[in-house]
């Protein structure tokens, strides 16, 4: 039984009592163990069987009752928005267009130098004020908009910046177009600066416009995500073979995939066998093979056979889910490094307001004349130079882009905090078992004496060893089915040694296999395989010795064999100037044997499964910050302990939950990439950060008129639009750059 | 004459800005299950205080079509969610923490606070 949380929303309610005989008649579908539906938001939370209960179900059992139950409505809202958005993107679009030639117009025929070369009639100030009024009150109207339901709330954003500046200008040039002599007779040159209040929300309208679409860029890996979903299923059911939507398919189902088929939802394969790529979800470039009892996850792509496999997980509960759920909440977390932009940004606005009365009183008191036109153009100019924006975006764009990129080379983050944390990290712990190494043992060498062959050995050995389920017999069984040592030999008197070995008649020679002690303790000579058994043993592996009729024949010797990717993950983490540590419940020697071969000199050997976390803090205690790679339940403490906890993915859902970083596949070199995901994303936002105070400190003061009593220097609101336009839009695209760069 | 005038009513603005936009004092709203959340030029209300363990149901309602509000961030919870134009967002909470968490727009321009008692 699979119980599942489902809400969706009904159409159709109108009063308290819908509530009682929608519940009502959710609640009588065999299977629902709690129904409950909110008027307020119009939407039922059933609580049901997954494996009794399909989305059909539920929507007859709504639709029984005269409501309409829009379980694909999350689908269906996300399109419609999409379709919102284009519609309000091409709305902003023509406004830009037409602010642009309406306010290049007025800037044609009033700029000092153009005007020259410009037609009577745009020097006309009736004819620039009937081009400006469209400008602002229809393109602008959205300013005016903002400003005003901020206002009932007693806040105050761009829009309030940008509407008091642009209305102030168009005030005044409506002003000096009407009453000319009244603003000569206080000297004061009658020119109005329509240019200015056009230009400046054309120029705006267009940053917002290319901001929009740049920052539909930075959660796109999400929609990838939702798009490696399948649509439907090939369920088997009664014999009958059919596709169906996905939302039907339940716990249970019996599915099958063809060659080139997309695997619907997470399962176990019943029959058949096939080589699935898996890229998509866990990252793992070389497709996976596959044969009955292996699991399969929804998403991934069949390759070429075909199998029919059971559905073991559905809908959110999918490893694709899953995944999707990990980013978005990483996507909503907040990384440190934000809390100053956002102190900052909360009282930004009301300072620039204030900057700018400043500056206007500072001016129209000292500044030289006509003072009142200079006073304004500057104030003008502070209001809409100031980009708040930029600041907002500078961390969380990174951060969209960063979990997005990570997410589609199989590596989790969990929260911004943990991709801030982990371009620090000074050590690397990783624990050996499953993580170093492959975790299951491997035949690394089979040896044979007094005339026997290495097939001979291996033969004998899998006779014995079939059967069993001990690791040991496993590698030497899959072996010698690789060396082709075939067919195995019938096996008499079969007698088992507990803790030792076996004993048999093959084809009525007497074979023992097992340990050392086994054959001595059967009074075998061992002295002709000495030097390989103390050489082999010195290597930290396993043996198993064989004796045929009371003469040692060979020595097979198997070890847990190190990751293909092992060596090369740790020389990488070595040249970003990492630490690495090995952590093993294993003897110094058998440690020693894996830490050679991939380059670790720190070894903490017999380490006890309670006594990783302590050595996780005894080197943190060393002022570092340390990283934890692990797989087992018996890690969980230790990746919870460590400034940043990294899972392998074949790892236990113990060890997921206690880690920072998860990673879908089983490739060290994942570890490097999250590493350097991190130092890349931390770049890229301190750049962002960096950029937008830099702007904002220095270019607020210089439009001010911070640098005129020097060299006569004051920012033309014209200027002040082009830099705040560009200035969101640079953050964001730096953000979208990070898209590009190699993290492996 | 008109400098004096200039100046004086520059200061009064000045004092105006700060008192109207950082002084503003906002009545927190006590949920017991759940509440809806305008949102119109900033969340209404703005300050809400919700149980800890237990789980309120937080309805956005974005009647503003300003691109800023189109996203809400409650980093705390780890929860960022995109707000359709006129249509209702649940969001469940069930904080484990007491104190007071900050939410915003997407860029950090509008505020709102959960007070978990």
């Amino acid at each position: 039984m699979t119980q599942i949380k489902k809400t969706f929303p009904i159409k159709g309610m109108h009063c308290a009592s819908c509530v009682l005989v929608l519940e009502k008649s959710l609640k009588e579908v065999v299977g629902v163990s709690s129904a409950n539906v909110n008027l307020a938001t119009e939407k039922a939370t059933v609580e049901y069987d997954s494996e009794k209960v399909s989305d059909k179900e539920l929507e007859s059992a709504v639709a029984n009752v005269g409501y309409k139950a829009l379980i694909q409505e999350e689908m269906q809202s996300e399109d419609k928005e999409k379709a919102r958005k284009l519609a309000e993107l091409s709305a902003l679009k023509i406004k830009v267009v037409w602010s642009l030639v309406f306010g290049g117009l007025v800037l044609w025929g009033s700029f000092p130098g153009l005007r020259d070369f410009s037609p009577k009639i745009l020097q006309n100030f009736w004819f620039q004020l009937i081009l400006a009024t469209p400008v602002q009150f229809w393109a602008g109207w959205e300013f005016y908009r903002g400003t005003i339901t901020s206002l009932r709330h007693r806040t105050a954003n761009m829009d309030t910046l940008v509407a008091i500046g642009t209305t102030v200008a168009y005030f005044y040039s409506a002003f000096v177009t009407a009453l000319p002599r009244f603003v000569e007779s206080i000297n004061v040159e009658a020119m109005p600066y329509f240019d200015v209040a056009t230009i400046v929300i054309g120029l705006i309208l267009l940053g917002r416009y290319f901001e929009a679409k740049a920052k539909a860029g930075t959660s796109e890996a999400i929609q990838k995500l939702i798009g490696l979903q399948a649509k439907t299923a090939r369920v088997i059911r009664d014999g009958k073979e059919a596709d169906i939507p996905m939302g039907e398919v339940v716990i249970g189902d019996t599915i099958r995939v063809r060659p080139g088929d997309k695997i619907p939802v997470d399962g176990i394969i019943i029959e058949g066998e096939s080589s699935v790529d898996e890229s998509m979800v866990t990252g793992e470039s070389i497709p996976v093979d596959k044969t009955t009892g292996d699991s399969v996850i929804g998403a991934s792509i069949n390759t070429n056979g075909t199998f029919i496999f059971k559905a073991t997980r559905v809908g959110s509960e999918t490893m694709l889910a899953q995944i999707i759920k990990l980013v978005q909440e990483a996507q909503g977390s907040k990384a440190p490094i934000q809390r100053l932009a956002d102190l900052v940004s909360s009282y930004f606005v009301p300072v620039v307001i204030m900057l700018a009365i400043g500056t206007f009183v500072l001016w129209y008191t000292v500044g030289p004349n006509p003072a009142l036109l200079f006073a304004l153009l500057n104030t003008v100019a502070v209001l809409i130079i100031a980009c708040p924006c930029a600041m907002g975006l500078a961390t969380p764009t990174a951060i969209m882009v960063g979990t997005g990129k990570g997410a589609e080379h199989g590596i989790l983050i969990k929260d911004a905090e943990s991709l801030e944390i982990a371009h620090k990290i000074k050590t690397i712990i990783f624990d050996k078992t499953g993580t170093l190494t492959e975790g299951k043992p491997k035949v690394t060498d089979v040896i044979a004496y007094s005339g026997f062959t290495e097939q001979d050995i291996l033969r004998y050995e899998a006779s014995l060893e079939v059967g069993s389920s001990h690791p040991l017999a496993k590698a030497i069984i899959t072996e010698t089915e690789l060396r082709k040592a075939l067919p195995l030999e019938p096996i008499e008197k079969f007698q088992s040694v507990p803790g030792h070995g076996i004993r048999a008649l093959i084809q009525g020679k007497h074979v023992l296999a097992g340990k050392e002690k086994l054959i001595s303790d059967n009074n075998i000579a061992t002295d002709i395989g000495r030097l390989d058994i103390d050489r082999l043993a010195g290597e930290g592996k396993t043996l198993s010795l064989l004796a045929v009729d009371g003469k040692l024949a060979g020595i097979i010797a198997a070890a847990d064999t190190v990751k293909p990717s092992a060596k090369k993950a740790i020389d990488n983490l070595k040249k970003l100037g990492i630490e690495v540590v090995m952590l093993t419940g294993d003897n110094q020697r058998t440690g020693n044997a894996i830490a050679q071969q991939v380059g670790i000199s720190r070894i903490l050997a017999e380490v006890l499964p309670d006594e990783k976390e302590a050595e996780v803090r005894k080197i943190q205690a060393e002022g570092k910050i340390v990283a934890m790679v692990g797989d087992g339940i018996n890690d969980a403490p230790a990746l919870a302990a460590a400034d940043v906890g990294i899972a392998m993915g074949n790892g236990t859902d113990v060890a997921i939950e206690a880690a920072d970083i998860t990673l879908m596949n089983k490739d060290l070199q994942s570890v490097v990439a999250a590493i350097i995901l991190s130092k890349k994303t931390m770049r890229t936002i301190k750049q962002n950060l960096f950029w937008a105070f830099a702007y904002n400190i220095i270019l607020i003061p210089v439009a001010m008129g911070a640098l005129y009593p020097f060299w006569g220097i004051s920012l033309n609101p014209i200027f002040a639009s082009v830099a705040m336009a560009t200035s969101s839009i640079s953050v964001v695209s730096n953000s979208l750059l990070l898209k590009r760069k190699h993290i492996i | 004459m008109d400098k004096i005038i200039v100046t004086i009513s520059g200061i009064l603005g000045v004092l105006f800005t700060y008192w109207f936009f950082l002084m503003k004092r906002g009545k927190t709203v006590t949920v017991k299950d759940e509440i809806e959340i305008t949102i119109e030029g900033g969340y209404s209300p703005e300050s809400i205080s919700i149980p800890k363990g237990k789980t309120s149901k937080l309805t956005f309602f974005r009647k503003d079509p300003n691109a800023c509000l189109e996203e809400v961030v409650l980093g705390d919870f780890k929860i960022r969610r995109q707000l359709p134009l006129n249509q209702k967002v649940t969001i469940e909470l069930t904080p484990q923490q007491t104190g007071e968490f900050k939410y915003s727009c997407g860029m950090g321009m509008y505020h709102g606070k959960i007070i978990v008692r």
